[in-house]
């Protein structure tokens, strides 16, 4: 049992078409993730060929949700048509099954055409949004496994820590360290370094202290923002299984966006100091350096009686 | 993307939000000329950058760096005063809180007909990240640092969340300016201003609108008599005229480059050029290098799936920078190849000449070709494996501690 994304989930890819949804539908095929079928407007009737895998398209999410009962949906279409492609599929997976996750990896959507998405989608309360602006959610199995997004899926197998970061890189960087001591991944989530996004990283932390499979959490935040330390504050009273934290930014000058449109310190708040303040405060384990994840994760394992 | 008071006035007017006259001027002739145009025997000379704090900044000459005035922002009684403060401000350099000791070049005025204030307020309309909502934000203390409000007396400052799919409600609009205590004709008006000010934000796809002071007048106006008004970069491909307002005097060039080729470039202060993929492993970097007693000299993200020429673009980048005494590569391939950026590394090297110590860490996507495509090249640097192996081997390279 993993996290909203099991190794056999069914995806439909929105954007099928484009350079990026071929490319990384290839990818995905290759890992193992069940790609059903794709939608791009005007294109309904084709088939495109992933890999070894001929998936049909569908002209719009409505069809493709029914033909193909699809779980899942992975968004990379370009921005000025990205939040619409969300609310889209929120729409379809809301009629047709109440339930569904929306993984949108666009980059550089204005953000109140996000605004207005994310209020769509929480109004849909079967409906899940990861990112936008993130590297997606993947599931690894024993055998191949489900890889929504852009991940290199050669680096993960399957296990028993949850990771969840705003950083796309940052996130192989953290598996590839939870790898070094031994240990597999439950599910890695990108949440996105947008300003405005679905799954936080509460959302993250709640469903893995519910999850089985799961025994302890690799978190990595950056500047900008107060959703570290308002998950630190809630993993405090909540999380029973131990977690480690890296917050990257601690060299970053006040108000210069840092790449991502969210990473940016403003008004003296959004600070990597105060979040790794708010971390240690809630005795999550803290990495000062990345390279150091998994000597911290080894330790936090010892203490925690589960090495 | 920020723009100048004059700017965010003129957007402000066209949407009928209640301004002072005023004009733009970029010379004192100018503003001598603008200053006969609009009539009124008090008028403010505003320097425009795009920092705040202005009015108590400092103006000093660029040659002498002698200190010419105090206060960007001056009130003139006369002509003669405008002769005077035009000429301190045009061609020098301001130097605010906000924009480090540097300070900035003024080569813009506004000048603007006063008002007879009887109170100033503050009114900001910004995306409160953590409600995902638009945030509109308005205190009885204006004219004052908002964030010293904030923390001295938080009950000062009042908030309401538009719905995005309700849009702003009346009650909303009407319960605000009741927090600030306004009644009758100014409460009119407000509730006019920010319905209006709603609408600009949004159809202007605006980061931040911030309006400090928003001013009473004795005849229970309510006039904006700043405007501080930054633009979401994400939404530029639907805001053809943004072209026209952007004044890359006031960004820093190689930025502005670096944006063009698709690279994600901070200029800092230290001597360790980075070059690395993705944002958050490229504020990582920098602060592993800060850990091992380096002083990182950029923040540089080439983004994912570069290829060598932007690989190469972002190195010329890095190497322009007189302060680099010594580059990291720290790749961690997702959709980036690692042996693109081998490849990119050594033609730079070929075309360019690296004269800086060079240390490598190439992992992920295809890192094995990466590696190899460096081993049998002749390329003098360190190859490593983790990112603190590589901060560590360029600090010491460049004789750090």
């Amino acid at each position: 049992m993993a996290i909203w994304i099991q190794e056999d989930s069914k995806l439909l890819i929105q954007g099928i078409t484009g350079s990026q949804g071929t490319f990384h539908g290839e990818k995905m095929v290759e890992y193992g993730t069940d790609v059903v079928g794709g939608v791009t407007p005007g294109k309904g009737g084709q088939t495109v060929q992933l890999a070894d895998r001929n998936v049909p398209v569908f002209d719009g999410m409505i069809e493709a949700v029914e033909k193909t009962d699809a779980d899942a949906t992975v968004i990379y279409v370009p921005p000025p048509f990205a939040g619409e492609a969300i609310m889209e599929a929120a729409d379809a997976f809301d009629r047709v099954k109440g339930e569904g996750v929306i993984v949108c990896i666009t980059e550089g959507i204005p953000t109140l055409d996000m605004v207005k998405a994310v209020a769509y989608v929480n109004d849909r309360p079967g409906i899940r949004l990861i990112g936008p602006n993130c590297p997606g959610i993947i599931t690894p199995g024993a055998n191949g496994g489900c890889k929504i997004g852009i991940m290199p899926g050669h680096i993960h197998a399957k296990g028993r820590i949850g990771v969840v970061s705003k950083s796309g890189t940052l996130t192989y960087e953290a598996v590839a360290q939870t790898m070094s001591i031994g240990e597999g991944q439950s599910t890695c989530i990108g949440i996105g370094g947008d300003p405005v996004n679905g799954t936080g990283f509460i959302d993250c932390l709640s469903a893995f202290e519910s999850d089985p499979q799961t025994v302890a959490v690799v978190m990595i935040g950056e500047i900008g923002g107060t959703a570290e330390e308002d998950a630190a504050e809630w993993a405090a009273v909540n999380m029973s299984k131990p977690i480690v934290g890296f917050v990257a930014g601690s060299t970053a000058p006040p108000g210069k966006r840092m790449g991502h449109a969210g990473a940016i310190i403003s008004g003296g708040k959004g600070t990597a100091a105060e979040k790794f303040a708010a971390f240690e405060a809630a005795g999550i384990h803290i990495a000062r350096d990345p390279s150091e994840i998994g000597a911290v994760l080894k330790v936090a394992l010892e203490k925690a009686g589960l090495l | 993307m920020n723009i100048h008071e004059y700017q965010g006035k003129e957007l402000f007017r066209s949407a009928g939000v209640k301004v002072q006259d005023g004009v733009h001027c970029k010379s004192v002739e100018e503003a001598l000329t603008a200053y006969d145009s609009l009539g009124s025997k008090v008028v403010a000379v505003k320097s425009q950058i795009h920092a705040g704090g202005r009015g108590k900044g400092n103006l000093y000459c660029p040659d002498s760096g002698d200190l010419l005035m105090e206060g960007g922002v001056k009130i003139a009684f006369s002509k003669d005063e405008v002769k005077e403060y035009s000429e301190n401000i045009l061609g020098h350099i301001l130097v605010t809180k906000q924009t480090g000791p540097e300070g900035k070049l003024v080569s813009n005025l506004y000048v603007e007909a006063g008002c007879e204030i009887e109170h100033e307020y503050y009114l900001a309309l910004l995306v409160d990240r953590e409600a995902k909502a638009v945030l509109i934000m308005a205190s009885t203390e204006g004219g004052m640092d908002i964030e010293e409000v904030a923390e001295n007396t938080p009950e000062a400052i009042h908030k309401i969340w538009v719905d995005p799919s309700a849009g702003l409600l009346g009650f909303q609009k009407r319960n605000l300016g009741m927090a600030l205590g306004l009644s009758g004709t100014a409460l009119k008006d407000f509730f006019g201003m920010i319905g209006k000010l709603y609408d600009v934000f949004t159809s202007n796809d605006c980061s931040m609108v911030e309006i400090n002071p928003l001013v009473r007048t004795k005849s229970d106006e309510m006039i904006a008599l700043d405007a501080k008004v930054g633009f979401d970069e994400n939404a530029s491909f639907r805001h053809k005229k943004w072209d026209e307002m952007r004044d890359l005097s006031e960004e820093e060039p190689t930025e502005t480059r670096a944006n063009e080729a698709g690279l994600s470039y901070v200029k800092l202060d230290g001597d360790i050029g980075c070059l690395v993929n993705g944002a958050g492993l490229a504020m990582a970097t920098m602060d592993v290098i800060k850990l091992y007693g380096g002083e990182p000299a950029n923040f540089l993200d080439i983004g994912g799936g570069a290829n060598e020429e932007k690989v190469q673009e972002a190195f010329e980048i890095i190497l322009e920078d007189p302060n680099v005494k010594g580059i990291l590569v720290n790749i961690f391939g997702g959709i980036q190849r690692c042996d693109i950026v081998a490849k990119a590394v050594l033609s730079v090297s070929e075309n360019m000449g690296l004269e800086v110590p060079l240390v490598i860490r190439l992992s992920g996507t295809m890192f094995e070709e990466g590696r190899a495509i460096i081993d049998a090249s002749d390329l003098d640097c360190t190859s490593v494996e983790t990112l603190a192996e590589g901060a560590e081997a360029i600090v010491g390279l460049i004789g750090g501690e």
